[in-house]
C-alpha cells in the first residue's frame, strides 16, 4: 500500500514553546487514523502542519510524494490534495451552500457552470443534505453546517482528508449525524486523519489510533489499544475521558 | 416688516438648477467609485505586513479626518495652481472629494475586514485558493457586504459636502445657486429651492444605493439580516 | 504687503483659531441642548411628535450645512437688521448639531436594555423618573465616545462660517493667502492647527470607546 502522508521527526515551536517534539507517523492510502490526546498535546498543530497552515522548524513531512517543508513547494497543489475540516466549520457566511462548495472547484480547478453544479449536488448527496443546496449557512444547524464543510472539502476530490475535532462544537444528537457521514467516507476508501475526543468512534471507525502526549507520539496501535493501554499516561487519559 | 416670498422669478432658471444637480450627481458618482477604490486599497494597506505602508495609510486617514474639507480644497486647488499645475476646477473638486472620502472609506472597509474571522481565511487557503482569490472572495466581498450601510451613508454625506466645492467655483448645484441669487436677488428663495433639490438628491442616492445593495448582496436580499 | 509669511500672520491665524474654538463651543452647547430636546421628542409617546421631529432630522441631515447656512443667513436678513455673522453661523451650526446629536443620543438611549425600563416601571417610577434616574445615566456612558467624536465634526464644520465672512481660522488663512500667495504654506499651517484641535479629541473618543467595550465585555 502506498504511503500518502509521512511525518518524520517533526519539530514545531511557537516562540519558545516547543509544541511538536519529534513526531513521526505514516498513513497509507485508504487508511483511517485517529489522533487522540490531552488538550494542548499538539494534535491540531500536527494536523495543521500537514497542509502547511503551520510551518515546521525541522524534520520532514511528505504528502502524496510532495515534501511539504520544501521551499519550492507548490502550496496550492498541496492544498488540492489535502482536504481539512475545522471544529468551527468556517463556512463562508455570505455564500449559499452551493456557492460554498463550488467556489474552490471553479476558481482553482476551472470547473464550469453545469459541471460545478453537478459537483455540488454529488458532494451534498454524500453528506445527506441535497435539500439544502440553496440555503445560507446561518439557516443551518451546526451539524448541517459541518456536513456542508465536509462536502466542500470533498468537492475538491482530495487524496487525504484531515478532521480537527469536527464534532466538539456540536450537541450529542448532531454529533451522530456528522460521525455517520465520516464513517461512510471511511468505508468508501477515503484516506483520513482525524483528531477526535470521541473514543467510541475512534475505536469503531479507525484502523489505527495514535495517542499524542506532550508533543510526541506516545503510543500507537489498533482501536483495541484503547481497551488495553500500555503506558500509564494513556491509561490516565482514557480514565479521564470516560 | 412683512417679507413676501417670490419663487416665480426662479422658474426661468430651472435648466440651470437641473444642470447643477446633474453635475453634483456626476461628481458624486466619480468620487464614490474612486473613493471606494482608495478605501479598499487603504484598508489593505492599514492591515499590511509592511510597517511603512501601515504608517503611510494611517497618517493619510488621520490627516484627512482631522482637518476641514474646505481647507483641503483650498490647499489642493490654490496650492497646485501656485506651483503651476492648472487643472479644470471640476477635476480639482472631484480629486479633493476622492481624497477626502477615501480616508473615511478606508476606516469603514478596514472595520469590515477586521470582522472577517481568521478561520475563514484558513478555510479558503486550505481549499487551494490563491492569495488574490482569498482576498476577493472571502475577505473583501463579505467585508463590503457587512459595511455597506455605513459606506453608503458616507457617500451620501460626501454628496452633501460636495456643495463646499462651490467655494472654488466648481459649477455644481450650490455654485449655480450662488450665481442665480446674485442675478435675481431672491437669495432666500434660491437657497430654499436648492435645499429641496439636495433633499431630492439625498433620497435618490439612498434609494439607488438600496437597489444596488439588493442586486449586489443576494444574501441580504433573501434573509434580510446583517452579515 | 507681499512680504511673505511672518510671525504677525501666524498670530492672526492663532486669533482665528480662537474664534473657531469659540464658535465650536457655542454650537456644541446650544446645539447639544436642542439635540437633547430632539432626542426626547424622538422617544416620546406621541407618534405625531415623533414623526414631526423625524422629518426635521431627515431634512437637516439631507441638506448640506452650507445651504443651511445660506438659508439662515438670508432668512435672518429679511428681518432687515444686520445680523453679526457669528449669529448666523452659530444658529446654523446649532440646527446641524441638534439633528445629528439628537439621533446619536436616541440610538444610545435605545441601546439601554428594555428590561431596565421595565424594572424601573415596576418600582412605580414615573416615566420621567425612569428616564432621568435609570435610562439616561446608562445612556450617557454609551453616548460619550460618539459625542466626543462628533465634536471633531463640529470643529471642522465651523470652517464654513468663513463663507459668510466670520473671521475664524479658515477665513483668516484666506485673508493672509490673498496677500502672500503661499497657499501650500498658509493652508498647510491652518490645516495643522485644525489637526491640533481635532486629533486629540479623535484619540480621546477612541480611547473612551475602547474602555466602554472592555467594561461591556466584562459585564
Ligand atoms: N498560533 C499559536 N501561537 C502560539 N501558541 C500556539 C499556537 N497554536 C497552538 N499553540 C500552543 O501549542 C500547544 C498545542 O496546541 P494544539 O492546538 O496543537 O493542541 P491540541 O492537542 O489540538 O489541543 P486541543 O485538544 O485543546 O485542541 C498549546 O499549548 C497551544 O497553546
Ligand atoms: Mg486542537
Amino acid at each position: 500500500m502506498s504511503v500518502v502522508v509521512k511525518l518524520e521527526d517533526v519539530h514545531k515551536s511557537f516562540g519558545l514553546v516547543e509544541v511538536l517534539r519529534g513526531v513521526s507517523f505514516e498513513v497509507s492510502a485508504g487508511e483511517v487514523v485517529a489522533i487522540i490526546g490531552r488538550s494542548g498535546s499538539g494534535k491540531s498543530t500536527a494536523l495543521r502542519c500537514i497542509n502547511r497552515l503551520e510551518k515546521i522548524q525541522s524534520g520532514s513531512i511528505e504528502v502524496c510524494g510532495r515534501r511539504v517543508e520544501a521551499p519550492d513547494l507548490d502550496l496550492r497543489a498541496l492544498r488540492q490534495d489535502v482536504g481539512i475540516v475545522f471544529q468551527s466549520y468556517n463556512l463562508f457566511p455570505h455564500l449559499t451552500v452551493e456557492e460554498n462548495i463550488v467556489l474552490a472547484p471553479r476558481r482553482v480547478k476551472n470547473v464550469k457552470g453545469a459541471e460545478a453544479h453537478a459537483l455540488a449536488r454529488t458532494a451534498l448527496e454524500q453528506v445527506g443534505l441535497s435539500d439544502k443546496i440553496d440555503a445560507y449557512p446561518e439557516q443551518l444547524s451546526g451539524g448541517q453546517q459541518q456536513r456542508v464543510a465536509i462536502a466542500r472539502s470533498l468537492a475538491m476530490s482530495p487524496k487525504v482528508m484531515l478532521f480537527d475535532e469536527v464534532t466538539s462544537a456540536l450537541d450529542p444528537e448532531l454529533t451522530g449525524e456528522v460521525l455517520r457521514v465520516m464513517e461512510k467516507l471511511a468505508k468508501g476508501g477515503m484516506t483520513m486523519i482525524m483528531v477526535t475526543h470521541e473514543m467510541g468512534f475512534a475505536r469503531r471507525a479507525a484502523d489505527r489510533v495514535i495517542y499524542m502526549h506532550t508533543g510526541k507520539v506516545w503510543e500507537t496501535g489498533t482501536g483495541a489499544m484503547l481497551g488495553s493501554p500500555q503506558t500509564p499516561e494513556l491509561k490516565n487519559f482514557l480514565a479521564n475521558e470516560l | 416688516m412683512m417679507y413676501t416670498f417670490d419663487f416665480s422669478s426662479l422658474w426661468a432658471y430651472w435648466p440651470e438648477f437641473l444642470a447643477g444637480a446633474l453635475t453634483t450627481l456626476e461628481m458624486t458618482f466619480a468620487a464614490t467609485v474612486l473613493g471606494l477604490c482608495i478605501g479598499v486599497a487603504g484598508a489593505i494597506a492599514r492591515g499590511s505586513r509592511h510597517a511603512w505602508l501601515r504608517v503611510v495609510a494611517g497618517g493619510y486617514v488621520e490627516l484627512v479626518r482631522n482637518t476641514p474639507f474646505l481647507i483641503q480644497i483650498f490647499f489642493l486647488f490654490f496650492g497646485l495652481a501656485s506651483v503651476g499645475v492648472r487643472m479644470p476646477v471640476l477635476a480639482a473638486a472631484v480629486l479633493a472629494m476622492v481624497i477626502n472620502v477615501g480616508a473615511y472609506t478606508t476606516e469603514i472597509v478596514r472595520a469590515g475586514i477586521e470582522a472577517v474571522h481568521p478561520g475563514q481565511i484558513e478555510a479558503a487557503e486550505s481549499l487551494g485558493l490563491s492569495v488574490p482569490q482569498v482576498y476577493w472572495y472571502v475577505i473583501l466581498r463579505p467585508a463590503l457586504e457587512r459595511v455597506y450601510p455605513a459606506l453608503t451613508s458616507q457617500f451620501v454625506l460626501m454628496m452633501l459636502s460636495s456643495s463646499i466645492t462651490s467655494q472654488i467655483s466648481a459649477e455644481e448645484l450650490t455654485a449655480v445657486a450662488n450665481n442665480i441669487q446674485s442675478i435675481t436677488f431672491r437669495s432666500l428663495e434660491t437657497y430654499i429651492v436648492v435645499a429641496l433639490l439636495y433633499l431630492v438628491l439625498t433620497v435618490l442616492l439612498k434609494s439607488g444605493f438600496w437597489l444596488l445593495g439588493q442586486g449586489l448582496f443576494p444574501r441580504r436580499r433573501r434573509l434580510g439580516t446583517p452579515l | 504687503m507681499n512680504g511673505g509669511f511672518s510671525l504677525y500672520y501666524f498670530y492672526y491665524l492663532l486669533e482665528g483659531m480662537g474664534w473657531t474654538v469659540v464658535l465650536s463651543a457655542l454650537a456644541f452647547v446650544v446645539g447639544g441642548a436642542a439635540g437633547f430636546i430632539v432626542m426626547l421628542a424622538r422617544i416620546s409617546r406621541s407618534a405625531a411628535l415623533r414623526r414631526l421631529v423625524f422629518v426635521y432630522v431627515q431634512i437637516v441631515q439631507g441638506t448640506p450645512l452650507l445651504i443651511i447656512l445660506f438659508v439662515v443667513y438670508f432668512g435672518l436678513g429679511i428681518f432687515g437688521v444686520e445680523m453679526p455673522p457669528l449669529f448666523a453661523a452659530g444658529l446654523s451650526l446649532m440646527i446641524y448639531c441638534s439633528a445629528f446629536l439628537g439621533e446619536i443620543w436616541r440610538g444610545c438611549v435605545e441601546a439601554v436594555p428594555r428590561t431596565q425600563t421595565e424594572a424601573a416601571e415596576c418600582l412605580a417610577l414615573t416615566r420621567w423618573q425612569t428616564l432621568r434616574d435609570v435610562v439616561l445615566p446608562q445612556a450617557a456612558r454609551i453616548a460619550t465616545p460618539p459625542t466626543v467624536g462628533f465634536l471633531v465634526q463640529v470643529l471642522k464644520s465651523t470652517s464654513l462660517a468663513s463663507v459668510v465672512g466670520f473671521v475664524e481660522l479658515t477665513r483668516a488663512a484666506q485673508v493672509i493667502n490673498n496677500s502672500t500667495f503661499q497657499p501650500f504654506l498658509i493652508f498647510g499651517i491652518a490645516g495643522l492647527l485644525y489637526f491640533a484641535l481635532c486629533y486629540p479629541l479623535s484619540i480621546w473618543s477612541r480611547a473612551l470607546e475602547r474602555r466602554l467595550n472592555v467594561s461591556r465585555r466584562q459585564a
